[in-house]
């Protein structure tokens, strides 16, 4: 992913060095610990190369050592701003493996939980995207709204973070009293405070010139480098898996699928924002349409789904987040794989950031968004 | 160099000195040191007060409560508790580094902010030395920070120090240039360099009451900003690209001492903005001294609400504003200023 420029001396006849800078592992604005070596002429920078690897857990692995039940709590630190979208992508590739269909109403609470889940993971990637590209208060803003996401997983499953908030066949339990009363309260709360946003962020001058035109990919370049979610859809694609390849209930859901043709960092901006509004509307429709009833399938205690394979396909905040099962016929898989949207999507920061400046990558890399947890599983 | 109006306060305490028959010489140096020490003071409470009004004010903005348990529940002992948590650490010196630059850096940063108070009227009368080329003198010391950004990014044989110190050099040069014709219109409406004068010009009308001079402050403001490395001007200490640019490397007392220079220079770049345009302590009813500080202060408040509002441009961004926009800006409004000061 390096690419070469003539040095600076050959063209100046001065005498000059490229600078290499080691951005990370420990770095404000790395987002975790990615290591990003840069290779910089003045504040412009002609090499790119990104080191993955520092929180690599072997997750993949670990799989083949739990039976499948165990293994759940472990997709939570996959991608662990939005754990339920993974653990969904999990339970929807075990119960294709297994033949098992979740009931109704579990499907419903599934699409519920991933769809705040996303607003929550865009929540704060608006948080720490505003700091990247210096609005500290945006970072705040960002985390406050959050909050009230986080509320409602607490209220549902217990937890504020690492939720484990599925289980293969369906949902450990209904949903709690009033639940449904309390996100339509949060998404009352939300919306405008969504709003108020644009008016802070979005139309500031500073902001724009920040990202306008910066870390340009172009929809084939995109589709090339495998990119999937947010970071597909800013360049002009509007591909997403709930629309393509529709999983629970979401070919039961209106929605839109907002893409826009920059393909910088301002349309990918664009279209996480528009997708919170979106999935707050799908969880309201949810909400109205969730019929009664079981929300767990009958699965034997000692569960060993028959010698096969299957692939989960979802899309969680970051773009398409599969996961790929072989059975054996025994209780614990016998090779797990995860596609994650952050590692695909990382791939193409070279493309973006080639000759822009020290404070575009910063911007850029927030753009895209990456969890880590994700990337080295 | 004894005041040429002095205060009452002065000629008090010059009398008991004549009194006691004691030598003229000792009183002259005696005296700088007082003033020097009352600055002093003057700064380093300034800086205190400052860092908990900036701590109180994100704080609000960003909806959550700021310091709340160290004195009351305002907080207000928190910035004088960290002060002291930052004299107790270990004193860290990176084991390449330049030691020399990177002791000194500090103070190159810091005694230019506080050399500057010198010309500030406060007061009527109450100034510590009318300087006849005081705009003049302030231009030649707000200079000199650069130099010590550039130390400390060279000095700390860290990348992002360099970084940061070649951007605050860089910064600094270009605004220093919009800021000194902005100067200039002023010293043109009212023919002296000397602050005292500039003050007792603006006695009925505020300069920022002419056009011209409205203009040349909001170039000085942005300037001043600048300046002072705040967002969106804070390139130099870009938390998220440079981690803490040119103090990367500093820890304790050291970055304390720049953190002093920062904010004491905040405050002086509003004192003088107030006293060119916004007429000083001219005020009715209430204390002079009083009505330098609510100006004052005022001015800091629109500062940290811009600081924690925007976000923050990128270098290149900068340097084409500096120099596309508010030098032509600048040097037409001198022009303009000379015409309608003339008439």
């Amino acid at each position: 992913m390096t690419t070469s420029a003539p040095p600076a001396i050959e063209r100046t006849g001065l005498p000059a060095e490229q600078l290499i800078i080691n951005m990370g592992p420990q770095h404000p604005s790395t987002h975790g610990v990615l290591r990003l070596i840069l290779t910089l002429e003045g504040e412009v920078i002609v090499g790119i190369d990104p080191d993955i690897g520092y929180l690599h857990r072997g997750m993949e692995k670990m799989a083949e050592n739990r039976t499948y039940a165990q293994y759940l709590p472990y997709t939570d630190r996959f991608d662990y701003l939005a754990s339920l979208n993974s653990n969904l992508a999990y339970c929807l590739a075990v119960e294709r493996l297994a033949g098992i269909e979740a009931p109704e109403r579990a499907q419903y609470i599934r699409v519920i939980l991933a769809e705040l889940g996303r607003v929550a993971s865009h929540l704060i990637w608006l948080a720490t995207f505003g700091n990247d590209v210096g609005a500290t208060t945006v970072f705040l803003y960002g985390l406050r709204e959050r909050e009230l996401v986080v509320d409602l997983f607490e209220m549902a499953l217990g937890a504020r973070l690492t939720y484990s908030g599925m289980r293969i066949g369906g949902m450990p339990y209904d949903l709690p009293d009033g639940f449904a009363d309390a996100a339509r309260r949060a998404i009352a709360q939300i919306r405008p405070r969504l709003d108020e946003n644009d008016r802070l962020l979005t139309g500031n001058r500073i902001f724009q010139a920040r990202t306008k035109g910066v870390g340009v990919i172009s929809r084939e370049e995109a589709i090339a480098w495998a990119l999937s979610g947010p970071t597909l859809r800013g360049s002009d694609a509007a591909i997403d898996v709930r629309r393509e390849d529709p999983y629970c209930i979401y070919d039961r859901l209106e929605f839109e699928v907002p893409s826009f043709p920059e393909g910088d960092c301002l349309a990918r901006y664009l279209v996480r924002i528009e997708e919170m509004r979106q999935s707050l509307r799908i969880v309201e429709q949810c909400l109205d349409q969730m019929p009664a009833g079981p929300v767990r399938a009958k699965i034997p205690r000692v569960f060993k789904p028959p010698a096969g394979e299957a692939y989960g396909r979802t899309e969680a905040p970051r773009g398409d987040l599969s996961i790929f099962v072989v059975s054996d016929g025994s209780e614990r898989p016998c090779r797990l794989r995860v596609r994650a949207p952050s590692f695909a999507n990382l791939q193409a920061l070279g493309a973006m950031a080639r000759g822009h400046k020290i404070g575009d990558i910063v911007a850029i890399l927030g753009s895209i968004d990456i969890v880590l947890g994700e990337i080295d599983r | 160099m004894p005041p040429t109006s002095p205060s009452a306060l002065y000629l008090f305490l010059h009398g008991l000195w004549q009194r006691f028959g004691l030598p003229e010489s000792v009183w002259l140096v005696l005296w700088a040191v007082i003033v020097a020490a009352v600055i002093l003071a003057f700064v380093l409470l300034t800086v205190l007060i400052l860092v908990w009004v900036e701590r109180k004010v994100a704080a609000d903005i960003q909806s959550r409560l700021g310091p709340a348990r160290v004195g009351t529940r305002f907080g207000l002992l928190q910035t004088a508790a960290d002060a002291f948590k930052l004299l107790l650490k270990e004193d860290i010196i990176p084991a390449c580094a330049d030691k020399p630059l990177f002791v000194v850096a500090p103070f190159v940063v810091f005694v230019p902010a506080f050399l500057a108070y010198l010309v500030i009227p406060f007061g009527d009368r109450l100034i510590a030395q009318d300087l006849d080329l005081g705009v003049l003198y302030v231009v030649a010391v707000s200079a000199l920070p650069a130099l010590g950004f550039l130390m400390a990014g060279w000095g700390s044989n860290n990348k992002y120090s360099v970084i940061g110190g070649m951007r605050a050099v860089a910064q600094l040069m270009t605004y220093e240039i919009p800021l000194g014709l902005a100067l200039l219109a002023v010293v043109v409406s009212v023919g002296s360099l000397s602050t005292v004068d500039i003050v007792e010009h603006q006695r009925r009308v505020w300069h920022i009451a002419s056009p011209p001079l409205l203009i040349a402050f909001i170039v000085y403001f942005i300037c001043a900003l600048a300046e002072v490395n705040r967002i969106p001007f804070d390139l130099p200490e870009a938390e998220a690209e440079l981690v803490a640019g040119y103090h990367t490397e500093y820890s304790g007392m050291r970055w304390a001492i720049f953190f002093m220079g920062e904010y004491g220079y905040l405050f002086f770049v509003c004192a003088f903005g107030v006293t060119l345009f916004l007429g000083g302590w001219h005020g009715p009813f209430l204390p002079p001294v009083l009505w330098f500080l609510i100006k004052t202060y005022a001015l800091i408040l629109v500062s940290m609400w811009i600081r924690w509002t925007f976000p923050r441009l990128r270098i290149d961004q900068i340097m084409r504003f500096g120099w596309k926009v508010l030098v032509p800006v600048a040097l037409v409004n001198l022009v303009w200023a000379g015409f309608w000061f003339v008439r």
